[in-house]
């Protein structure tokens, strides 16, 4: 059967990969910008699991008599509004951030590529499919996320389940093409023929095909969801208030920014780091994982 | 290329009901009664009760569905529960402020992406080059609610050039309105600078590769002209993706940045409307925000058909 020249370019870079599966994660360890994104984010995610206990503050404790401190030695980032310590703060809404963010990634990819596969394996569903996913993505992101949240309430769960609504349609969109191409490819051509379930063939022979582009979006949605929990939050409509994250200390902090800029500057940039960390791993994986850019 | 515009327009229908269903669905996503839920912890049996049958929750989902969508298409979205006036008034009454925001942010977004873009590519590998894109990277990581936290900080809060929040209408007051917006466009338009400056960046080095450039530099044309006339022209396609797709995320992120600046508009009022639930209000200015992000996609699609004379001549193969 005829081949499209793209579709046989890939099926020589599939044998070339596959002589040096792991060849990527090296190619991964040479970029410094992956690498400082990667540390950034261990840490971080370190830092969230066991720093609010290394501080010898307590996350929730109030102490009247120190509201408001600037940063010192006692409280590097200085105290809020009811004495607590923000550095302690802080660290424990990495531990939310990335909780979210994470399972947002986690949910929606699973989800998402599981309707790509059949919308684009399957052409009697495909239409149905994506013009539902087109439907969605008619809505500003961050609108969709406060609409579902205003109905659903603010709780942490709600938060992923909003985020993971929103951001799996575009995945769905971006393996549905990948699958149209590799679908075509001689060896699910192979698997066919020898009479392999449908659902063999996707899961086995398309979705090992596809996983480089899966992996990379993964990472921008994982940054996309941790904006998006503290854009949320901080208006009101997010995590519960009681919880300390970073955009409910943002919301804390706006009110009380002339008179303790740390409440709202160290949240922030903490958030920033977080965000660009992920990018930055994102920004690697792209390179190392994607062939074409690799050629160059 | 009609019959491109055409089939484009068709495939409207689907997304739009879609997004009808999206919305209308939203107050049965709640857990409970939505009756119950919008009547507040308060009401008495009586006044669910009749709330229910006022909203037609009564009759079976698809009755209430076809009501509910012939209703939205006549432009009736129902009456607000704390406002005390039509939905459609109160979006009307606030749009100004969004629509002024969103245009100037998308002014400037590309007022700073575009020369950002050119410069760095022209200058490849330059300290301009890696400070533009240095600052890039920055700029798409900062959220830009954060940023406009900051600034009202530095500019408002320290420097008192700028006012922290509020507004001023556009035709009693232009100037003094451009300063109460300019702090959240740029704020808001900043990220869509940065992407934007990437992928002008990136499309013009691939087009500054091409042999019309070289013919063009060999015939002995200066080269900011080769620059301006004949490879940014072509490098505009993507660039033009992006100010289509930035309309979408600057409508979404003045949600976000109203609330920060206070700006007495839509996303405000979304906000608003989230936090004392009111339903009416928050399914019409979404239906409203989602209709006008599909028409602005439409217009940018349909102008790049117009653009691009290789997607304009495709159709008649």
């Amino acid at each position: 059967m005829a081949q499209t020249p793209a579709a046989q370019n890939s099926i020589h870079q599939g044998i070339r990969s596959r002589s040096s599966q792991f060849h990527w994660l090296w190619l991964l360890s040479k970029d410094s910008g992956a690498v400082i994104g990667g540390g950034v984010v261990v840490i971080l995610a370190l830092l969230g699991i066991v720093g609010p206990y290394l501080t010898g503050w307590d996350v929730m404790k109030v102490d009247p008599n120190n509201r408001l401190l600037g940063p010192s030695l006692q409280h590097l980032m200085g105290t809020d509004g009811f004495g607590r310590d923000v550095l302690t703060r802080v660290l424990f809404g990495a531990r939310i951030s990335l909780l979210v963010g994470l399972a947002t990634m986690v949910f929606s990819t699973i989800i998402g590529a599981t309707l790509g596969l059949i919308a684009g394996y399957v052409p009697k569903v495909d239409g149905f499919i994506m013009r539902i996913m087109d439907g969605f993505m008619a809505f500003p992101s961050i609108l969709l996320a406060i609409a579902i949240m205003a109905s659903l309430g603010p709780r942490t769960e709600n938060v992923i389940v909003a985020l993971t609504v929103v951001y799996l349609p575009r995945i769905a969109r971006l393996v549905r093409g990948q699958v149209l191409v590799v679908r075509e490819l001689l060896y699910v051509e192979a698997a066919r023929v020898v009479g392999a379930g449908i659902w063999r063939i996707i899961f086995l022979h398309v979705l090992p095909n596809i996983i480089s582009p899966l992996i990379v979006q993964g990472s921008f949605t994982f940054a996309f969801a941790v904006i998006s929990e503290a854009s949320l939050s901080y208006l009101g409509a997010g995590v519960p208030p009681e919880i300390p994250t970073w955009g409910n200390m943002l919301h804390e902090g706006v009110p009380l920014m002339a008179a303790a800029p740390w409440m709202s500057v160290f949240p922030g940039v903490t958030l920033a780091i977080a965000v660009l960390g992920l990018n930055l791993l994102g920004d690697g994986l792209r390179d190392s994982l994607d062939p074409r850019i690799q050629e160059h | 290329m009609t019959g491109q515009i055409v089939r484009r327009l068709l495939s409207l229908v689907p997304v739009l009901v879609v997004v009808g269903f999206v919305v209308f669905f939203l107050i049965h996503l709640a857990p409970g009664d939505p009756a119950a839920v919008m009547a507040g912890n308060e009401a008495t049996t009586e006044r669910i009760e009749q709330l229910r049958h006022e909203m037609g929750l009564d009759r079976p989902l698809w009755e209430q569905f076809v009501s509910w969508s012939t209703r939205a298409l006549r432009g009736d979205l129902g009456t607000s529960f704390f406002l005390n006036q039509p939905v459609l008034t109160a979006i009307g009454e606030r749009i100004e402020p969004t629509g002024l925001l969103t245009l100037y942010a998308l002014i400037m977004s590309i007022l700073i992406g575009f020369p950002a873009g050119i410069v760095a590519a022209v200058r490849r590998n330059s300290w301009i080059d890696r400070l533009t894109m240095v600052t890039a990277l920055g700029g798409v990581c900062i959220p830009s609610f954060w940023l406009g936290i900051l600034m009202i900080l530095v500019l408002a809060v320290w420097a008192r050039w700028l006012p922290a929040a509020g507004y001023a209408p556009f035709l009693d007051d232009p100037l003094q309105n451009f300063r109460y917006l300019v702090m959240p466009a740029f704020s808001l338009g900043l990220q869509q600078a940065a992407l934007l400056a990437r992928v002008v960046r990136s499309s013009m080095l691939e087009v500054m590769r091409e042999d019309y450039v070289r013919t063009a530099r060999a015939k002995g044309v200066a080269e900011g002209m080769v620059v301006l006339r004949h490879a940014l022209p072509n490098a505009m396609i993507p660039a033009l993706t992006i100010i289509g797709n930035s309309m979408g995320n600057l409508l979404g992120g003045a949600i976000v940045t109203e609330a920060v600046f206070n700006t007495p508009g839509v996303g405000r009022l979304v906000v608003q409307s989230v936090l004392r639930r009111d339903f009416p209000v928050i399914q019409g200015a979404v239906l409203v925000i989602a209709a006008v992000y599909v028409l602005v996609n439409l217009i940018v699609d349909i102008a790049y058909v117009i653009a691009d004379p290789r997607i304009r001549l495709s159709t008649r193969s």
